[in-house]
């Protein structure tokens, strides 16, 4: 066994245990060590991810050597690797970016907590990329919820707090069906290993026996996945969750939390039932509907928004239906994609939140869209990366978002009933989100006008703006930099990346 | 569909009846205390029904006690050993909501969470 093959256990052992680790240090210090661990596992995981590259297969790491059908596994194939370096890159963006709202946001003396919980969901998350465990996925789930549950109301005001508990109610909802689709899945097939699970679903699915439990194991599992990452009726939590949170928290939320559900839920679907049977089951068809209603009804949701942080939250739920929606497509090209556009938006969403609060400092701490009125003017930076981010989302050439929305909609070509429901929606939502966003893009390029003479009541309470230089917030700064490289890296780069995904897919089975 | 299946997985069925109750009191319930008794109705559901899947009538419990008896003799220990890692998973969020209940009530004097949202959505921030 090579020594590398130890990495993916010692970057999820090394945050698990950095995260105790932080409750004992002082604010400064756990924001180093956070950072430190995020910086070590992103390392770790692209080592790792050269070395799958180079072996061209798949490794199984056996957890204190117990073999197959009764120890638990970490399986690392290109996908999970590249997955892990992926969102390691992110969350270590989102925490530059946020630096400054925390240290206002954050109870004093309390924000080593926050790293606490940072770091207990950075492993959670690495755990959901690599495990070979269904059980053990469950575990890290509910770890993932309570540690996100946390980052929400750690700025404490009453929207949080409701936000939080709106968040525990829905997530405990979705885990709870979770755990069923597991008993279910286990008491069918008598395993608990993906591998193993994997080669008896085979035999099942060949004799046709116990067929409807084993749909009734899949339709709750993706259905408890699909609440968990908020696909369109079950949203409700997620606006005040992003929009009232300290800033950090809502672009990780909104772009690594409900991503790890939508991995594993991809990695569930090839990996334990088999896309073969998966693709033949109407569960696929359930996912497309409500993907498609959430893409457009998040964009409605959107437009209505006056507050320009709910409005990207709202935009999220449209997003996460995008991806559901190639999912559901039920074919390798669908899923290409909507891997794809977990790393686009993923990239997106949180370039998007930080630029948005770079326009509320420039207009005295304010995102509603009546205050951030020419906020792109006197926040130069912030005003070029929420363009870069709008653009992406919108769908111009040269962001990741047009890649993404160029792969659905080739995915769908040739579909028998899917094909112009998902082009019918693409273009909706394409429309839509042009709007909502160029609404706001025009927006913060409008100098405000200046009144003179009488008052209007409108007037009152406008919260007063300045306007930032770059260097004001170099921290800020380079993590806005580093999003928009990113996001024209993943735009312009997307045909090594989609054979990445291909052969990680390959390696799945 | 044949009831016999029913008659003859009672337990299995109790145990899906009461995990419908507890999802449906989780979802619809104003009330954040009778939420929490619904997630702990659901929860005790699937352990029920976990546990009935590792069950082997006529064995005995996985313990040791006069030494290792033969494989027959005990049943399937692995249910039993999920339903403990379920139980200490479903504790921990019981004990996150019920705290979040506290800083609730202490805010806003009720448990009602509609209410609390309305009251949010007056205060307009």
């Amino acid at each position: 066994m090579d020594f590398v093959q130890n990495f993916p256990f010692i970057s999820i052992i090394l945050t698990l245990f950095s995260g105790p680790l932080c409750s004992v240090l002082n604010g400064k210090q756990a924001r180093r060590v956070n950072t430190a661990v995020i910086v070590a596992d992103g390392i770790l995981s692209f080592l790792v991810l050269g070395y799958v590259t180079a072996a061209g297969q798949p490794f199984v790491y056996r957890m204190g050597h117990f073999s197959a059908p009764w120890g638990n596994e970490i399986r690392v194939g290109i996908l999970e690797a590249f997955m892990a370096g992926f969102f390691c890159v992110i969350m270590l963006l989102c925490m530059l970016g946020g630096i400054r709202e925390r240290e206002v946001q954050i109870e004093e003396g309390k924000q080593n907590l926050y790293y606490v919980m940072v770091n207990l969901l950075l492993c959670s998350l690495l755990a959901l990329i690599y495990t070979n465990d269904l059980f053990t996925a469950y575990v890290f789930v509910e770890i993932n919820t309570i540690s996100a549950c946390g980052l929400i109301m750690i700025r404490q005001t009453g929207r949080t707090f409701e936000a939080a508990t709106r968040y525990m109610i829905m997530s405990l909802l979705g885990s709870g069906l979770l755990l069923l689709g597991i008993c279910y899945l286990y008491a069918v097939t008598g395993h608990l290993l993906m591998s193993n699970i994997r080669e008896q679903v085979r035999v099942i699915s060949a004799t046709g026996q116990y067929h409807i439990s084993l749909m009734v194991a899949l339709g709750l599992m993706s259905v408890g996945l699909a609440i968990k990452s908020a696909l369109y009726p079950f949203h409700a939590w997620l606006p005040d969750a992003y929009g009232y949170s300290t800033l950090s928290s809502s672009a990780i939320l909104s772009s690594l939390v409900s991503k790890g559900y939508i991995f594993l839920l991809i990695k569930i679907f090839y990996r334990v039932i088999g896309f073969d049977v998966v693709w033949e089951s109407k569960v696929v068809n359930v996912l497309f509907v409500f993907g498609i209603a959430g893409m457009i009804m998040g964009s409605l949701s959107a437009m209505k928004e006056s507050n320009l942080r709910r409005m990207i939250a709202y935009s999220s739920v449209a997003q996460i239906g995008y991806i559901y929606m190639g999912l559901g497509l039920a074919t390798e090209a669908g899923s290409v994609a909507s891997i794809y556009h977990v790393l686009s938006h993923a990239a997106t969403k949180s370039l998007l939140f930080v630029a948005a609060s770079g326009l509320a400092d420039a207009s005295g701490g304010s995102d509603r869209f009546r205050d951030i009125t020419g906020a792109g003017l006197r926040n130069k930076l912030a005003g070029i990366a929420f363009m870069a981010g709008s653009l992406s989302m919108v769908g111009m050439p040269m962001f990741s978002g047009f890649i993404s929305k160029l792969f659905f909609a080739q995915a769908a070509v040739g579909h028998a009933h899917k094909m112009f429901p998902t082009f019918i929606a693409l273009a909706i939502s394409t429309i839509l989100n042009a709007v909502y966003f160029m609404k706001t893009v025009i927006r913060i390029y409008t100098p405000m006008q200046k009144k003179e003479g009488v008052e209007g009541e409108a007037e009152t309470g406008r919260a007063e703006g300045r306007s930032i230089p770059i260097w004001e917030q170099p921290v800020k700064s380079a993590a806005l930099i580093c999003f928009i490289v990113l996001n024209l890296m993943l735009g312009l780069n997307s045909d090594p990346l989609i054979r990445l995904i291909q052969s990680g897919i390959e390696m799945f089975d | 569909m044949n009831i016999e299946y029913l008659l003859e997985n009672y337990e299995e069925a109790v145990a899906m009846i009461l995990f419908g109750i507890g999802f449906s009191n989780l979802l619809l319930q104003k009330n954040l205390i009778k939420k929490i008794i619904g997630l702990n109705i659901m929860d005790t559901a699937t352990y029920l029904f976990l546990a009935l899947k590792g069950y082997i009538a006529g064995r005995k419990a996985p313990v040791v006690v006069d030494g290792v008896q033969s494989v027959e003799a005990y049943i399937n220990p692995i249910p039993s050993g999920l339903v403990l890692t379920g139980i200490v998973v479903s504790v921990s969020v019981t004990a996150l909501m019920l705290s979040l209940t506290i800083r609730l009530y202490r805010r806003y004097h009720t448990l009602d969470l509609d209410e609390i949202t309305t009251r949010l959505k007056k205060e307009g921030k």
